[in-house]
């Protein structure tokens, strides 16, 4: 007897997850080195991407139950989609677990709990810039109201599982907004800049810089007011419709005007918005212009490149060597390939000597909130990131991201490295380098 | 499988190293091959070789199906679990456990990363040459099961040249070692060569020690572009036959060389029908005069270029592009069926005409590519497993290409084995006396046929194709 459950299951698989997409894998096995969790499983077949495109086909095929341990298997993927530069078949495995995560969210009972936390995170705070700046203000009371460190002292923050308090305890200081700096006269590109939900809220100082910074190198800067969300959260939890929503109107808020580029600081929303023009290539009203979007998306640190920033670091002095690194985030790395261009800023950065963290371009154990929801795991891929930052003892940790800036943060703190390293975003290790007198 | 002799087998190993879940069962059904799965009961971790023993004795005394398993990527199927049973793993044996810089050898465990034990023993000026393609992530128990070939063979030979002595837990549960750190050793049969390329049919293999080599002190690398797949068989005939051993002589036609280019971005040309990648190793004089003489060779028999590559970095992409090769063909169709064929290097030039003839007979699209110095080609079917009519062109086509492989001196399969895929074939190759001798060493070894059953023998011998010539 087939239950209602699994009839359901199938028919969302069917419905969802594209039969030529996983007709792609062969199966040759490439893709096994490249993933975090097959690694830190001790190679758990069930936890590599051949062995989860194998289940999203079973599933379609009806030829496994849908059970507790097939739900962990997709569960327990990063979504870093290290496998993709490595799969010589070129298949799509984002867009696959990225289906399968809205076949799985729309067939299957959620608790009220669950629905409450979704409705609240994707309707609320992550769909509307407002509501995040007000998410974000709750912070700021928290911080400066002295109610963190009260909490901190009795160890309210107990009662939440240990990684949410280690997340807690790197929380960035938040500043108020500030008033942002005035136009200049363009003279090397016109720059829109995707501010970023978390970035513009609780990374603002970031952003700040990053304007600061590409103006000091001849952009003109502009900010498009109704920007929001780039929607990958959505698109990375099942609810693919939210984030085109989010896409959409995006796509409408940076239409207005031409511009050269159109910049981001964060690693995750970067590879979402290159991929505007892919989600919404079914989309007529929206296919040309999203393609045309995503076209005009760069990196922060390709665009620094791009103006220069290389000759001009070069032409600094420093006498003091200390050591950086640098970690990857997964999605610029094997979304939109940009490994290069990090890396040979931070070679240029006087006062630096850049040593390659091995195995940077695996992921950190972040991966959006990831950490939030397989701690376990996330914890054990961070301890061994942990145990290759301390070989090279550096004295700073650079990342791209937000969530891979605040899970090396976790990592220096779990270790009890704060006097040593520092985790810094790209931009803010720069600004120091370069604009800090 | 009954929950007591379940629960036998997790005293033995220890519950967390038992995978049972339905995910895990599922992970573990296929291999690296198209259109064979099937469910295993248990999938087993075992830490030692006693747990082996153990485990062996279990399935010995519940005749129970036992099939060991590197990292699955098998292109026989000859680590499906087709007649169910347990899934042996070697992600807990998978240490180096000696290098002995005096006799030259490495002595590991079978769950070994060949590339990680690769770069192990470079690091310390040694070499051990066997490079499958899949290396990156194929275990040394594997190649040693499988005696995998790459793209070294024509100098440096394959897996079974290298193994000098081997542990094996046999099918009734015994440990007995074979071989040893020996130059020279005729006591009694050479069973190592049994079990060499045996695919576990004869017993587990627990511990394997390896012949090294002196690293050679320099490598470089030519490539020669053809406007035909002759002219490039031609200048593989004509190096060897100019007392020219390279370490690689790779072979890839226009489909291939496409497909590489699509997925490594290295600038290769779409339009050229053949490239050769010609490597050569040793001391930098008989390096340097032996490109000089290959290119000068390619150029003579017609190539539209052939050069040194520029870099040791660019020498390095040219061969990662050829070891991608099988996997980026399979973006061109849905369903990939790769074949091993291996001629006398004498016929690879007639072999290579054959595989193009029948491609156009029946109608389907091949594209080759393989070590052409050993004569050990891969022609690939591209095609569709939904689309029933045109699987049974490809398959005709596939039997008559082992019928001409077979015709011209060679065999069915080179590197890859017989598994399950190729076993109604193995006929065609051995002849039934041939059959019948190995079958009963098979039986004489494994009587109650728990050690990977289904693999190499097959339940019926696929009926030999008739060519009709000149109809």
């Amino acid at each position: 007897m087939v239950s209602e459950l699994q009839q359901r299951m199938q028919k969302s698989f069917q419905e969802n997850v594209s039969e030529e997409y996983l007709m792609d894998c062969m199966r040759c096995g490439f893709c096994l080195p490249a993933c975090p969790t097959y690694l830190a499983t001790n190679q758990d077949e069930t936890h590599s991407p051949r062995g989860r495109i194998s289940l999203m086909k079973a599933m379609r095929d009806g030829d496994v139950v849908w059970d507790g341990s097939v739900e962990e298997a997709f569960d327990m993927c990063l979504g870093c989609r290290a496998c993709e530069p490595a799969c010589p078949a070129g298949v799509q495995y984002g867009v696959l677990i990225e289906e399968t995560r809205v076949a799985v969210q729309q067939a299957k009972p959620q608790g009220r709990l669950e629905k409450t936390v979704r409705k609240t995170a994707f309707d609320g705070i992550f769909a509307d810039q407002k509501k995040m700046a007000t998410a974000v203000k709750l912070v700021q009371f928290y911080q400066r109201s002295g109610l963190q460190a009260a909490t901190r002292k009795i160890g309210f923050l107990n009662l939440f599982p240990p990684f949410m308090k280690e997340m807690e305890g790197v929380l960035p200081k938040v500043e108020s907004k500030r008033k942002r700096a005035s136009l200049k006269k363009p003279q090397t590109a016109r720059v829109a800049f995707f501010t970023g939900c978390l970035m513009d809220t609780l990374f603002q100082n970031t952003n700040r810089k990053t304007i600061e910074m590409l103006e000091w190198l001849g952009a003109e800067v502009i900010l498009p007011k109704e920007q929001q969300c780039c929607g990958a959260l959505h698109g990375h939890s099942g609810e693919m419709d939210k984030g085109l929503r989010n896409a959409r109107a995006n796509i409408d808020a940076f239409d207005s005007d031409d511009f050269d580029y159109i910049v981001n600081n964060a690693g995750g929303c970067g590879a979402f918005l290159s991929e505007y023009g892919k989600h919404l290539q079914n989309d007529k009203r929206y296919m040309k212009k999203a393609e045309r979007f995503s076209r005009k998306t760069i990196d922060i640190s390709s665009l620094f490149v791009k103006l220069g920033m290389n000759l001009r670091l070069k032409a600094m002095e420093a006498e003091e060597k200390s050591i950086v690194t640098y970690q990857d985030s997964c999605h610029l790395r094997n979304v939109n390939q940009v490994f290069l261009e990090p890396r040979s800023l931070l070679e240029d950065a006087p006062g630096f000597e850049y040593k390659e963290l091995k195995d940077a371009g695996s992921c950190c154990g972040s991966a959006g909130i990831y950490n939030l929801l397989q701690p376990e795991m996330a914890g054990k891929i961070l301890t061994s990131k942990m145990k290759e930052v301390k070989k090279l003892q550096p004295t700073k940790i650079v990342t791209s991201n937000p969530g891979c800036l605040m899970q090396m943060q976790i990592g220096i703190q779990k270790e009890g490295l704060e006097q040593e390293i520092q985790a810094v975003h790209i931009v803010d290790f720069l600004y120091d380098v370069i604009l800090k007198d | 499988m009954e929950s007591e002799i379940k629960n036998s087998f997790k005293s033995v190993v220890g519950a967390e190293y038992v995978k049972d879940s339905k995910a895990q069962l599922f992970a573990y059904s296929y291999d690296a091959t198209a259109n064979f799965q099937a469910l295993p009961d248990l999938v087993l971790s075992p830490k030692n070789t006693e747990e082996v023993q153990e485990i062996v004795k279990i399935c010995d005394k519940e005749q129970i199906p036992i099939v060991p398993r590197g990292s699955g990527t098998n292109l026989a199927a000859g680590t499906v679990p087709t007649k169910g049973g347990i899934v042996l793993l070697f992600n807990n044996m998978n240490k180096i456990l000696e290098l002995d810089k005096e006799n030259l050898t490495v002595t590991v465990q079978p769950g070994v990363i060949t590339q990680d034990l690769s770069i192990y023993v470079e690091q310390n000026g040694l070499f051990y040459p066997p490079d499958p393609s899949s290396m990156k992530i194929s275990t040394i128990g594997g190649n040693v099961s499988e005696n995998s070939g790459g793209l070294r063979g024509l100098k440096y030979g394959v897996t079974k040249d290298y193994v000098k002595a081997l542990t094996l837990v046999t099918p009734d549960g015994g440990i007995v070692k074979l071989g040893g750190k020996l130059a020279k050793d005729v006591a009694g049969y050479d069973l190592m060569s049994l079990l060499i390329g045996g695919e576990g049919t004869l017993g587990i293999i627990t511990e394997i020690t390896l012949k090294l080599i002196p690293l050679p002190a320099v490598k470089k690398t030519g490539i020669a572009y053809f406007n035909s797949l002759e002219d490039a068989a031609k200048t593989v005939s004509a190096i060897i036959s100019n007392r020219i051993i390279p370490v690689t002589l790779e072979f890839m036609d226009k489909g291939t060389i496409g497909a590489v280019e699509d997925f490594m971005k290295i600038g290769l040309p779409r339009e050229a029908e053949a490239m050769l990648l010609m490597e050569q190793d040793g001391n930098k004089e008989q390096v340097d005069e032996d490109i000089r003489q290959m290119i000068a060779i390619a150029e003579e028999m017609g190539a539209t270029s052939a050069i040194l590559a520029a870099s040791e970095k660019e020498a390095a992409s040219l061969k990662a592009g050829r070891r991608v090769a099988l996997s980026a063909l399979s973006r061109k169709r849905p369903t990939t069926i790769l074949e091993d064929a291996t001629v006398p290097r004498s016929e690879i030039a007639k072999m290579v005409r054959a595989i193009q003839d029948i491609a156009l007979k029946y109608d389907v699209e091949i594209s080759t590519f393989g070590h052409a110095g050993d004569g050990n080609l891969h022609p690939t079917c591209l095609t569709d497993i939904r689309d029933r009519e045109e699987m049974d062109r490809v398959e005709r086509a596939l039997d008559e290409i082992f019928h001409i492989a077979i015709e011209l001196g060679g065999t069915i399969t080179g590197e890859h084995g017989v598994g399950e895929m190729k076993a109604p074939y193995l006929e065609w190759k051995l002849g039934a006396s041939g059959m019948n001798l190995m079958r009963s060493i098979k039986q004489s070894i494994d009587p109650k046929n728990i050690m990977n059953p289904g693999k190499i023998f097959a339940k019926e011998t696929k009926k030999r194709l008739v060519i009709h010539n000149g109809q």
